[in-house]
């Protein structure tokens, strides 16, 4: 669909196509561009009190005994807090959803309360004058011990030899069957049956900012204003007000700039609670930033998966079946209040998503072990999902000889089949997979690669070509989280205000963590109420100024907040029209808003600038009729209802290089086409996709959170746990089909997690892809030179 | 433990003079005795790069230097460089083509390009990402880095 087609631009609607589908550069970019940015930790107030804690040093232990004595003396202490203490301030949580049946998780409390369950969990709080002091005092508490028996695999929680919470019975915090039946039919009359069993490692965000949090508490309004590093201002408005036990009016949350989040940031974490807490119990501000030792050990991790998966496809190469086995592992504690049953749901959801085979059937575990806690992080779910998928579809079109574009062109979903019903039950309206692959395989010249290869392999060059097809969960509706009781809004509002000087001002309940969100909100306000860009203000990450809504997560910005923008675009313009209308002493139909002017809707001549319409409304209001008022501020809503998330697809390519003798992996370049309904700012989109690419990729190759057989984390730091850096990084192609949504006015879907879900699987194919000249094959991530080496059996 | 040193040093052009403790590192010195809190701190261990500044015209990790070792030396940091305009150009193309999204690596980003670029030197795109491979960037993947950096190298 051509961008003239929009519905944002459809005939008869009043809104011009202004700033859509521009590529205009983040207005708020430039104080982060001189380093005059306010994350968290920059911000500086009279009296803060600094937080460190006393962390376990065990993965399972009991605490017998915390000896304060030492630490209490040392220098610039103002107190120490166990959770006894802390818990008099805080309620406990517990991870569960009521639509996730069966789901159980033990109470949470801020600081541990006579057991640990995780190395890295907070035992004690040390409060004092700087951090620096916290941290000598903390080395100073003496704490006794008992080590109890540990779990870290999770083939051996699942036996449950050991069970961890004795009160649960078990260690299966969640389960999880599907199936739409006749599978093992499909199966028993397969031509060709194709099984394999995926790794998928554990692995965690790395934000360059570490999690920060400057609770302050106000004990004569018995008011808390915490300045949060958090994707999600509301939900931790509603968290700690009900779980500090103060009233919800009096609790502001704001987020100013965020050094990355990634869905690291949007859960509860106990350290910021306990941080919050003790706002409360001091009567003062108090500040705690993870350092990154503290990060590797109490961000939340993800992606722990076996997946064992088996595909049934006819001679032909029509795939019949899917059959799945999914078990992850997610620590001692469901996270709240997500809670860490939404990842290996998201895979019995996804697998086989792009496909359209109508039988299916999936189990899945969720699983207790002793180890940093696991929750939603960028894509959730969707890059195994994705990778068992395809890494099973490329193994079935090898044993049958098929090209892999080929084998994925006779099964992908027809473009002409929507609105349609995936086995798993999820509903897509519309998508366009077979436009994506012809597009892909084009821009990437699908073909003289495949040619370019098998010369080089005659010169032992080994190169893989992976293709992975995707689809991605956007703009979820109370589907997700509501109907299982989370206070999490699925809804956003905007208010638009005219300024007198003919300024608008936005804000929007949806956070900016540095995608782009407030750019592409100015590029919406604009166009919809005919101001330039330069005119307009975005306000976001602030419970005290901005409409209630969910914030930012599941690629949900620019779909649902940017409706709401747009709807209260278009409901300021036409009652600035209302304003003009008396002013001008014409009919309304006669106007028209263009370029900050009120013009004449014909002859498009200007009859009067917005700051003349401003400074009448608000200052000479008694020139205008009596019987009329002015209203220009105007606040809009929007839910997406009619479709429990709104679908996007797309498809990725890698092409990368193996070096046998070494077991090095070069990525040479990646593709990446993506429909995500209609792009509001193509640079901001291929750079959501290119960041989220590298995450993908970082998971394929390098990061793996690495424990011992005692449960201790091995690599958590920054020289030890790889990232990817500028270095090893292919350049990255993005191109973009456009089929909006038809549930919202403005048809943007969303594309923060496209890279991250399709780049894992595509690189796994891309390495499989070399070595299947050699017989060798690997479906153990991160895929590190060691376990090549150990494919090819050179090690 | 707090041994503190006077420990004189110009930052940003202007002379400062302070008790310091001895285990502070430059960065923490800067962040919280000197409120420039552009130098951001990712890791303390040299790794990430988002502390990068410059030391007698040599970019450093904030978080390996020790404050009292820049006593008598000349520091620079994001604030400064922003103000001289001596980064005008390379906050233009990044900015121009989003070569960040939440911004907390690019101060340090944006010394370490800079130490390339003031070489005068041509550089290709190889290059341009062997000089910035110490600085992690986990939201961009680094592409529209490489290709404002280009941008202001080559012209």
């Amino acid at each position: 669909m051509g961008k003239a087609e929009l519905p944002l631009h459809a005939p008869g609607t009043q809104v011009d196509k202004g700033y859509i589908g521009e590529s205009v550069p983040r207005p708020n970019a430039q104080r982060l561009l001189q380093g005059r940015g306010a994350f968290t930790d920059d911000l500086r107030f009279p009296r803060l009190a600094h937080v460190a804690f006393f962390r376990s040093p065990y993965a399972h232990a009991k605490i017998k005994k915390l000896e304060l004595k030492n630490a209490l003396r040392s220098p610039g202490v103002i107190g120490i807090f166990d959770g006894r203490a802390v818990a008099e301030y805080c309620k406990p949580w517990v991870g569960v959803l009521a639509h996730l049946k069966g789901i159980k998780s033990p109470p949470q409390h801020a600081v541990a309360i006579e057991r640990a369950c995780w190395q890295g969990e907070a035992c004690a709080a040390v409060v004092a004058e700087s951090r620096t002091q916290a941290e000598d005092a903390v080395q100073l508490i003496e704490a006794e011990w008992e080590e109890l028996p540990v779990v870290v695999d999770m083939e051996a929680s699942l036996r449950g030899d050991v069970v961890i919470h004795e009160e649960l019975k078990d260690n299966v915090c969640f389960k999880r069957e599907h199936d739409t039946g006749g599978v093992d039919e499909a199966f028993a009359g397969a031509d060709v049956v194709v099984e394999d069993t995926f790794h998928f490692g554990r692995h965690t965000g790395v934000c360059p900012e570490g999690r920060a949090i400057l609770a302050d508490y106000n004990a004569a309004e018995h008011s808390l204003t915490v300045y949060h590093a958090t994707q999600a201002p509301h939900m931790m408005q509603d968290i700690f007000s009900r779980h500090l036990g103060i009233p919800e009016a009096n609790v502001r949350v704001i987020a100013r700039d965020l050094g990355g989040s990634y869905g690291i940031k949007v859960h509860v974490y106990a350290d910021e609670m306990a941080t919050a807490a003790l706002s409360v119990m001091l009567r003062r501000p108090v500040k705690f930033v993870a350092d990154r030792l503290e990060s590797f050990v109490s961000d939340i991790h993800a992606r722990e998966h076996r997946a064992k998966v088996r595909l049934a496809v006819s001679k032909e190469g029509q795939i019949l079946a899917f059959d799945l086995d999914d078990l992850t592992a997610i620590g001692p504690y469901s996270v709240y209040p997500r809670t860490s049953g939404i990842e290996g749901n998201q895979v019995v959801n996804l697998t086989g998503g792009p496909y359209r085979h109508q039988k299916y059937k999936a189990r899945m575990h969720v699983v207790f072990t002793n180890k940093n806690l696991c929750c939603q992080y960028r894509a959730v779910g969707h890059p195994i999902a994705v990778a068992l998928t395809e890494g099973i579809v490329d193994l079935a079109a090898q044993k049958l000889g098929m090209d892999p574009a080929e084998f994925r062109r006779k099964n992908l979903i027809p473009d002409d089949a929507y609105p349609y019903t995936f086995p798993s039950g999820i509903k897509f309206e519309k998508l366009s997979h077979h436009k994506a692959l012809d597009l892909l395989l084009k821009i990437m010249d699908y073909q003289k690669l495949r040619e370019e290869q098998e010369a080089l392999r005659a010169r032992s060059v080994f190169r893989g070509i992976g293709l992975a097809a995707m689809i991605e969960v956007t703009n979820p509706s109370p589907a997700f989280y509501g109907v299982g009781g989370a206070r999490i809004s699925a809804q956003d509002g905007a208010t638009l205000r005219l300024e007198p000087t003919g300024m608008v001002t936005v804000m929007c309940g949806v956070t900016e963590q540095g995608q782009g969100t407030e750019g592409i909100f100015a590029q919406i306000a604009a166009s919809a109420v005919g101001v330039s860009i330069e005119k307009v203000k975005v306000i976001t990450g602030d419970t005290g100024v901005t409409p209630y809504g969910g914030g930012t997560w599941a690629s949900r910005g620019a779909g649902i907040g940017g409706e709401a923008v747009l709807l209260a675009g278009r409901a300021l313009r036409s009652n600035m029209l209302d304003v003009a209308a008396c002013i001008l002493k014409v009919e309304k139909a006669e106007l028209d808003i263009e370029n900050n002017q009120i013009i004449n809707k014909l002859t498009r001549e200007p009859k009067l600038p917005l700051e003349e319409l401003g400074r009448i409304a608000y200052f000479r209001p008694d020139t205008l009729p009596v019987d009329f008022q002015s209203e220009l501020t105007v606040t809009r809503h929007y839910t997406p209802r009619q479709y429990g998330f709104t679908f996007t697809n797309g498809i990725q390519a890698s092409l990368a290089e193996v070096d046998p003798d070494t077991g090095f992996v070069r990525l040479l370049k990646h593709w990446c086409v993506e429909d995500a309904g209609t792009v509001i700012n193509p640079m901001l989109v291929d750079e959501q996709i290119r960041g989220g690419v590298v995450q993908g990729i970082g998971a394929a190759l390098y990061e793996e959170c690495l424990y011992g057989p005692d449960g201790q984390l091995l690599n958590g730091n920054m020289a030890d746990y790889l990232v990817p850096m500028s270095g090893e990084m292919p350049d990255i192609v993005c191109a973009h089909i456009e089929t909006p949504t038809l549930q919202s006015q403005l048809g943007a879907k969303g594309v923060g997690e496209a890279g991250t879900a399709g780049a894992p699987g595509a690189v796994m194919n891309a390495v499989n892809d070399a070595l299947a000249p050699l017989g060798a094959r690997v479906t153990r991530m991160p895929f590190t030179p060691e376990r090549i080496l150990q494919a090819l059996k050179k090690v | 433990m707090d041994e503190a040193l006077i420990t004189t040093m110009t930052v940003n052009g202007a002379r400062v003079t302070r008790s310091v403790p001895a285990r502070q590192h430059l960065v923490d010195f800067l962040r919280e005795e000197l409120g420039l809190t552009g130098s951001h701190i990712g890791c303390e261990q040299g790794v990430c790069g988002a502390c990068t500044i410059r030391v007698n015209g040599e970019i450093v990790r904030g978080c390996l230097m020790l404050a009292v070792q820049a006593n008598g030396c000349r520091v620079e940091t994001i604030e400064g460089l922003s103000d001289s305009k001596e980064l005008e150009k390379l906050q233009a193309a990044f900015h121009r083509r989003n070569a960040l999204q939440c911004g907390f690596c690019t101060p340090g980003m944006l010394m370490a390009a800079q130490d390339l670029i003031r070489t005068g030197r041509k550089a290709s795109r190889e290059e341009i990402r062997a000089q910035i491979s110490g600085n992690y960037c986990r939201c961009t993947g680094y592409q529209a880095i490489v290709d404002a950096i280009e941008e202001v190298i080559n012209g």
